[in-house]
């Protein structure tokens, strides 16, 4: 890890840039959020592949639709709470029934929009997408991590929605191999406990795990940024060696990630699971770090739920 | 009942016809002869819409047969010309309509909302060759075929994008937001084709949700509307529509049709309760002589 951080949303803008020549069928929508989202930065160079349909999110994936029945590669971008709700009989009945090639980015996703509140705050998004059939689902763990996310949505025949959050985070996979599709990353070697984390609280999983070491506990560290289709193979490995696992989401407990390894273990190598997220609640406004904090999802509260578990 | 066998038109001979009026008559034939064809499915099935799929018969044989350039044994084909249904519950007619222009055998028809059958209760892309856009949902199709249109300019491609919206699709809200990007993007080509029988599922648009005045809401929101309403049932007429659309410049264009939802049985018509009801044993029986009387009167005509 270094001390570096840049917007996940930045990222993004910079990754559509990188990109816009090397996919020339490419076209970026947007909503009336451009300059939030930070597509404005790809309208800038490529304005004739730019299109700001205004505040009508539903018409928007649609048009997508359109476009990728034609051979153009749509990349559909606003907040991730407006994409999953008042787009989810556009996403399902338009895009994925028809298994078409248009990319889903949801910005501003978990409580990121923490100022904005609870209105903005997108944390039943991954259980909708999930549940999409043919939907692939990502989640970058970091910023290096979000072009690749891209080039893979790019590469994939079919739907795919990328989560992004609005916020800086550290830089993590610099030098580390590049993100591969329905492979999680090891991060730690460890015979206590298995942690499986995904998004922004990557790197509090990180520290965490490396308090957790001089207490004396060893931590298996997972980081899934494809939670559809999920690497399973590599989940039941680290749980048959722990025998307990516990997931870690900003993202409600729900349907989530922790839902998609429960779903997955249950079936093929039940274990002892818990799991921090937004408990099944409204959050509200405030500063991020402490509105993370206050709903659970923090290095401390990671901490203690390992010890907690250990002890029991 | 023993069913009448009717007479069949050799659609691929049809195609060639070159005097416009004669041509006009024998779509008019072929159209009530895909209304009959529908309405002996929907008996058979005990399922299925018939009042908005004989409301639009005339539209959609019209536009497979004159108006737009296909290739039914290439339906991928990248030039031709899009059609999307956006009030999907109509598919027997666009079933019926696109096996007559030889995407599909005949026979398979009758396989219409069964287990295995590519023929759908509503339209799917991936399962039927020639359908453009899965539907059902309504509220879809003119987002889409804005999508369409956009890549034809984008691809600087020359084909056009026409979709056919109901009463109910134009309740939908996501309808007027496209219709607001169209007139943002203009795109080329692009053609709403309204079948406005004024009878949704409840009962008629003006007690469900009154459109009008329709065609002075589409001008408001800078859409190029056709200057008169065309009679959508009348195939002549919607071939004088589309000797309008090509003549203009100013996009997207509106063309608003009256129809008769249910169109061919005098009992069934402009009354939504044939919305999507069964064609039971009784209706069908008194039915059926009068979509053949009409048959046979277009007979002698063409
Ligand atoms: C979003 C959505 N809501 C409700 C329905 C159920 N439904 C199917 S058709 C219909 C009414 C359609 O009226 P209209 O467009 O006038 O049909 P037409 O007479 O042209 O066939 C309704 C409410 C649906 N298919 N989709």
């Amino acid at each position: 890890m270094t001390n570096q951080s840049i917007a996940m949303r930045d990222a993004f803008g910079q990754a559509l840039v990188n990109l816009a020549d090397k996919y020339d069928k490419m076209v970026v929508l947007d909503a009336d959020v451009s300059s939030s989202t930070k597509t404005i930065e790809f309208g800038k160079i490529k304005p004739e592949r730019f299109l700001n349909v205004g505040v009508a999110e539903a018409n928007m994936v649609d048009i997508a639709g359109g476009l990728a029945t034609c051979g153009l590669r749509p990349i559909v971008s606003t907040f991730a709470i407006f994409l999953a709700l008042k787009c989810t009989d556009q996403i399902r009945n338009v895009v994925c029934y028809n298994n078409l090639p248009v990319i889903f980015v949801g910005g501003y996703a978990g409580l990121s929009d923490s100022f904005d509140g609870a209105s903005h705050q997108s944390v039943t998004d991954l259980a909708i997408m999930r549940a999409m059939p043919n939907m692939t689902v990502l989640v970058p763990g970091d910023p290096t991590e979000v072009q690749t996310a891209l080039e893979i949505a790019l590469e994939n025949n079919g739907p795919t929605y990328i989560r992004l959050s609005r916020n800086p985070s550290p830089i993590l996979f610099e030098k580390q191999p590049l993100m591969e599709i329905s492979k999680n990353r090891k991060l730690s070697n460890g015979s206590d406990i298995t942690m499986a984390v995904c998004g922004i609280p990557t790197f509090m999983a990180i520290e965490a795990t490396e308090k957790l070491m001089k207490l004396g506990v060893s931590v298996d560290l997972l980081q899934v940024s494809t939670l559809k289709p999920l690497d399973i193979d590599s989940l039941i490995t680290s749980v048959s060696k722990t025998g307990k696992i516990l997931t870690i989401e900003e993202h409600s407990v729900i349907g989530g990630l922790g839902g998609a390894i429960a779903e997955a273990l249950g079936k093929h190598c039940p274990v002892k699971m818990d799991y921090i997220g937004i408990e099944d609640v409204f959050a509200e406004s405030g500063p991020y770090p402490e509105l993370m904090a206050k709903y659970g999802i923090s290095v401390n509260a990671i901490v203690d739920r390992v010890k907690n578990s250990m002890e029991k | 009942m023993v069913k009448t066998e009717i007479k069949r038109i050799d659609s691929q001979k049809l195609l060639k016809e070159t005097n416009l009026s004669k041509k006009a008559a024998l779509l008019q034939y072929l159209a009530q002869q895909c209304r009959i064809d529908v309405f002996d499915i929907l008996h058979e099935k005990g399922t299925g819409h018939w009042g908005g799929a004989a409301s639009a018969a005339e539209l959609i044989t019209t536009l497979y047969f004159h108006i737009m350039k296909v290739r039914p044994n290439e339906p991928e084909w990248a030039e031709r010309d899009r059609f999307v249904l956006s009030k999907g519950h109509a598919s027997t007619m666009l079933y019926t309509v696109l096996s007559n222009r030889g995407y599909f055998p005949q026979s398979e028809l009758s396989t219409f909302r069964t287990l295995n059958s590519r023929l759908q209760g509503h339209p799917c892309m991936n399962k039927t060759p020639g359908v453009e856009m899965s539907t059902g949902a309504l509220g879809h199709g003119l987002s889409v075929t804005l999508g369409m249109a956009l890549s034809a300019q984008l691809l600087k491609k020359k084909f056009w994008s026409f979709v056919l919206l109901g009463d109910g699709c134009l309740n939908e809200g996501q309808t007027w937001e496209a219709i607001m990007a169209a007139a943002k993007f203009k795109p080329e080509r692009l053609v709403l084709m309204i079948d406005y029988n004024k009878v949704q599922l409840d009962g008629n648009s003006d007690e469900i949700m009154p459109l009008d005045p329709l065609p002075e809401k589409l001008k408001a929101f800078n859409w190029t509307v056709a200057p008169k309403v065309y009679d959508g049932n009348m195939v002549s007429d919607i071939i004088q529509s589309w000797e309008w659309m090509q003549k203009q410049t100013d996009w997207p264009l509106a063309v608003i049709y009256k129809t008769h939802k249910g169109k061919g049985v005098s009992f069934m018509e402009d009354n939504h309760k044939w919305h999507g009801a069964p064609i039971d044993e009784d209706n069908y029986a008194k039915g059926r002589p009068e979509l053949l009387k009409t048959l046979k009167d277009l007979e002698v005509q063409s």
